[in-house]
């Protein structure tokens, strides 16, 4: 099978080639070693036309090192010897390393080193680059594994003629990937809407509907648009219909693509938001007051996150999950210590608590700026994060927007349990509703308020490592997101994880639909004033807290 | 009662003589040392120091505009630097006008920045700004219209207590980020600077910065005569009674809603007025006088120099940004430590500010017998104590 594939893409190479190789060699055998080694050995003396002559003679060869040596050729790391003129494939490395590690281009096997100074770059020009790329995609087309088959596709449908439509006619009879198979039927159709038969062109035009692609579309387009002279570019009346119809429908499942993009970009950045309200909401449920020092404790726990990987910078991969519990404990303890020093001494008297939590914010974030510098700190992320996961071609997401949604959610339900499932989550509820009759059923205030400042400042811990990964790392992280959470906890209702939960995804939804066409700061504005109107009609938010506790705040 | 009432009178009274005297001798004493005493003396104040007490007594009336409406009232705004910005960004637009063709592009009418971002021609917003009397209006009428709106829906729907405190940064940094875009028309990022003169007189002359002094200290001394009568009226005595215990006024059958909104809009054209005083001073206004953080340094100003005595924001305001001009030069890190451990400090061991620790020492002093007088201090503090 190999071997008809590559006698294929040498027929296709010949062919491409024709005007400018001297070549008249269609059907070659396999060549030997020895005939490899020939071939190469024409190389270091050879102009441009013999060049194309020998890329082609190798990739029709059938020799097993071919593959390596073309696309060592792309990328510039094929030498000669200058002494015997013998060809190597040199190791990729730096570009100008002193000395290069030489592999033998028959063996693929080490051949030791030799000074840059004594070996010769073999050079490409553009169109011998390209030819190299397109012999190299055939080479791909069979390669065992579905992804580069599947590349190499998408390769060839930005190129297509004759010949390779022939390749992928073969390769769809023979392969087995659904995913593969079905992009060659993409390319089939496209090369088809090229037929003279006008039912080929219609059927080509059925296939074509069922993709997302902004190029099928466009391509689709172009047969309904008239020519400069005023005829069609497409003769057929039906043909134009169809075509079309295809094109509105494509674009239909597009937009409806884009808006659950949008949607996904809102959940993604209204989770970030909810983190840092759960956990402002519960630290209200102590102080009756919005903690403003919220944000710096988010960026101690960011902070953390750094330097758990300055600690480990071997497994970024995992540091995450060592940086997750420290962040939580780091900004839990300073939550603990804030309350025990200071804000137990305030409670019932509301805006003084509210200045000094100010004050304290204002010294942590002088802190940071003394110890770690105002510069920004890099914070890596790891490689499991980094990346797109394609669901199809008009809607992709990225991981660590995905990563932060699937933390809050777990944050949420793990917080979920705590306050519902857990003795000290009874208490918690207990001393937010009514503190007098907590105290009087025997439930220790006071511990419960440092347990409860300490559980949501090290959510706020936790936020912070979730930022880390998708800002800057710096003294001011805490202030770019936290009026934002204000207005948030405004919105939902204070000392309510569910009301937190409505407003941060309703926010982050509303500021990412406003975003394109208001304009980043324009839509910021437009969220506030609909707050300050919402306000008038619920002046607690979505959800307002009943019974006594509404009355004594 | 009516003995509490007129004791009270009396002694606030006093007070206000002895604050009035003292803005008095600042007016008269910093101008005269400026001017009349030769450079090469040692009582000679520099042009400099004056325009930064200028600038001290601008904050301070700031404070006390939010001294009126938080320490007499209880509504913390934390954001009543956006009205002290609006009053300054009037002023602002009639300096700019001013400047007329000596601007670097030459342009007549359009000021710098805008022949800078190719507008053809003026904004609407902009007519007018070239009469003085205009530019006066509109400091006073500008942000006391926005808080007019701002407090009717605020107040209207009972948004109290922390809720307004969170509402009102909100609204200070929506105006910070509206007014940091060049397309507002309000010069974006740069705000307005270079001025030349104001009504005829160079800006750069010392005589000009010892007159707005005076200006300053006369203006800070009428708005605390307009206080004072406020809190000293029947009106003034429901807005502590709401202060204290906002739902039993309503149930007493006073319209809460109303009195909060006349003080709120009071205390905002105060802001705006000194704002307006700040500018021709400091010679520039940017978006950044709206941040949040100027807000709430003037409301630890106010704390620190003791909530609901009118005279102890003055007080505070200019200790406070004294200290932060001598951090700011002297040790720069330490400015942020300085003013957080100052919010916590005042929050935690001074509740009532500077003036209220005089107040404790007249009580120490009295324990110790000293003065009998001080009999009476304490009287008024248990009955004025939360």
């Amino acid at each position: 099978m190999t071997k008809t594939l590559l006698r294929l893409g040498a027929r296709w190479l010949c062919l491409a080639l024709l005007l400018a190789s001297r070549s008249t060699v269609l059907y070659a055998q396999p060549l030997s070693d020895s005939g490899f080694l020939a071939a190469l050995g024409g190389l270091p003396d050879a102009g441009f036309d013999d060049k194309y002559r020998i890329v082609e003679q190798l990739a029709q060869s059938g020799h097993p090192s071919a593959r390596a040596v073309l696309s060592a050729w792309l990328d510039d790391r094929l030498y000669c010897r200058t002494e015997d003129k013998k060809v190597f494939v040199v190791k990729p490395g730096p570009e100008d390393a002193p000395t290069l590690e030489l592999i033998d281009p028959l063996t693929l096997k080490d051949a030791g080193s030799a000074p840059a100074e004594t070996l010769d770059k073999i050079v490409a020009n553009n169109r011998l680059r390209t030819i190299l790329e397109q012999s190299l995609a055939h080479f791909r087309l069979s390669s065992p594994d579905a992804a580069t088959r599947l590349q190499a596709v998408q390769d060839i449908e930005q190129n297509l003629n004759a010949d390779n439509v022939q390749l992928l006619r073969e390769r769809s009879a023979t392969e087995s990937d659904s995913r593969v198979k079905q992009e060659i039927a993409t390319g089939l159709a496209l090369a088809g809407l090229d037929d003279s038969d006008t039912q080929a062109r219609l059927s080509a035009i059925a296939t074509l509907r069922g993709t997302l692609r902004q190029d099928v579309r466009n391509k689709l387009r172009s047969l309904t648009e008239k020519a400069p002279d005023g005829s069609y570019v497409e003769s057929d009346k039906q043909v134009r219909q169809a075509a079309a119809a295809a094109v509105q429908s494509i674009e239909q499942r597009r937009s409806i693509y884009s808006g659950i993009q949008t949607l996904f970009f809102g959940v993604s950045l209204g989770s970030v938001l909810v983190l840092i309200a759960i956990g402002l909401a519960i630290t209200f449920g102590v102080m009756g007051v919005i903690n403003m020092a919220h944000g710096e404790l988010m960026m101690l726990g960011a902070y953390s996150t750094y330097l758990v990987q300055r600690a480990m910078p071997e497994r970024i991969g995992t540091s995450i999950f060592v940086a997750i519990p420290v962040a939580f404990v780091v900004s839990a303890l300073a939550g603990i210590l804030i309350e025990r020093t200071v804000i137990r001494f305030l409670y019932g008297r509301a805006l003084e608590t509210l200045l000094a939590t100010f004050g304290i914010s204002l010294i942590l974030q002088q802190l940071a700026r003394s110890i770690f510098t105002p510069l920004n700190r890099s914070v890596k992320t790891p490689a499991w994060m980094s990346g797109t996961l394609q669901l199809n071609e008009a809607l992709s997401v990225t991981y660590n927007r995905l990563d932060i949604v699937i933390f809050t959610v777990l944050v949420f339900a793990a917080l979920l349990v705590v306050l519902k499932r857990t003795r000290i989550g009874l208490e918690i509820r207990a001393v937010s509703q009514n503190r007098a009759m907590a105290r009087a059923m025997g439930i220790r205030s006071s511990w419960v308020d440092a347990m409860t400042f300490g559980l949501g400042s090290g959510i706020a811990g936790l936020a912070g490592v979730a930022l880390s990964q998708i800002t800057n790392v710096n003294p001011n992280l805490g202030q770019a997101y936290i009026i934002d959470s204000f207005m948030v906890v405004v919105f939902g209702g204070v000392g309510n994880v569910w009301g937190a939960l409505m407003g941060g995804l309703s926010m982050g939804v509303v500021d990412e639909l406003l975003e394109p066409w208001a304009g980043a700061v324009l839509a910021k504005i437009a969220v506030l004033v609909a707050l300050v109107l919402f306000i008038q009609t619920r002046p607690r938010g979505l959800f307002p807290p009943t019974g006594r506790a509404s009355e004594t705040s | 009662m009516r003995k509490y009432t007129v004791w009270v009178s009396a002694r606030k009274d006093r007070g206000t003589k002895w604050f009035l005297g003292g803005l008095a001798l600042v007016a008269i004493v910093l101008p005269f040392l400026n001017l009349a005493v030769p450079q090469s003396s040692a009582f000679h104040v520099s042009t400099y120091a004056l325009t930064l007490v200028g600038k001290y007594f601008c904050y301070a009336m700031l404070a006390l505009a939010v001294d009126l409406i938080w320490g007499y009232c209880g509504i913390l705004s934390l954001g009543h630097g956006a009205f002290f910005a609006l009053g300054g960004y009037a002023m602002g637009m009639y300096l700019m006008r001013e400047i007329g063709p000596r601007g670097v592009y030459g342009n007549p009418v359009l000021p710098d920045f805008m022949v800078f971002l190719n507008w053809k021609s003026l904004p609407w917003f902009w007519y007018g700004f070239n009469h003085f009397g205009f530019a006066l209006l509109m400091v006073a009428l500008v942000p006391g219209v926005l808080a007019l709106a701002f407090g009717w829906f605020a107040f209207r729907s009972r948004v109290t207590g922390v809720y307004f405190s969170i509402i009102t940064q909100a609204l200070t940094y929506a105006l910070m980020l509206g007014f940091f875009r060049n397309d507002t028309g309000f010069g974006g990022n740069n705000g307005f600077t270079d001025f030349k003169d104001i009504v005829g007189f160079n800006l750069d002359s010392p005589r000009v910065h010892a007159f707005l002094l005076v200006i300053t200290l006369t203006m800070l001394a009428l708005s605390y005569v307009v206080c004072r009568a406020i809190v000293a009226s029947r009106a003034g005595r429901v807005i502590r009674a709401i202060r204290d215990s906002e739902s039993r006024t309503r149930f007493l059958g006073y319209r809460v809603e109303n009195y909060k909104l006349w003080v709120f809009v009071v205390s905002a054209v105060i802001a705006g007025i000194a704002g307006a005083l700040y500018v021709p001073q400091i010679g520039i206004i940017n978006p950044s006088e709206f941040a949040p953080l100027n807000s709430i340094e003037i409301v630890i100003c106010v704390a620190v120099g003791g909530r609901g005595t009118l005279y102890g924001a003055v007080v505070g305001a200019v200790l406070v940004n004294y200290a932060k001009t001598y951090f700011t030069t002297a040790i720069p890190e330490a400015w942020n430590y300085a003013l957080g451990a100052l919010f916590v400090l005042v929050t935690l061991f001074l509740p009532r500010g500077i003036t209220g620790l005089w107040s404790r020492i007249v009580e120490f002093a009295y324990r110790r017998g000293f003065r009998r007088e001080s009999q009476a201090a304490i009287q008024q503090l248990e009955l004025t104590r939360e």
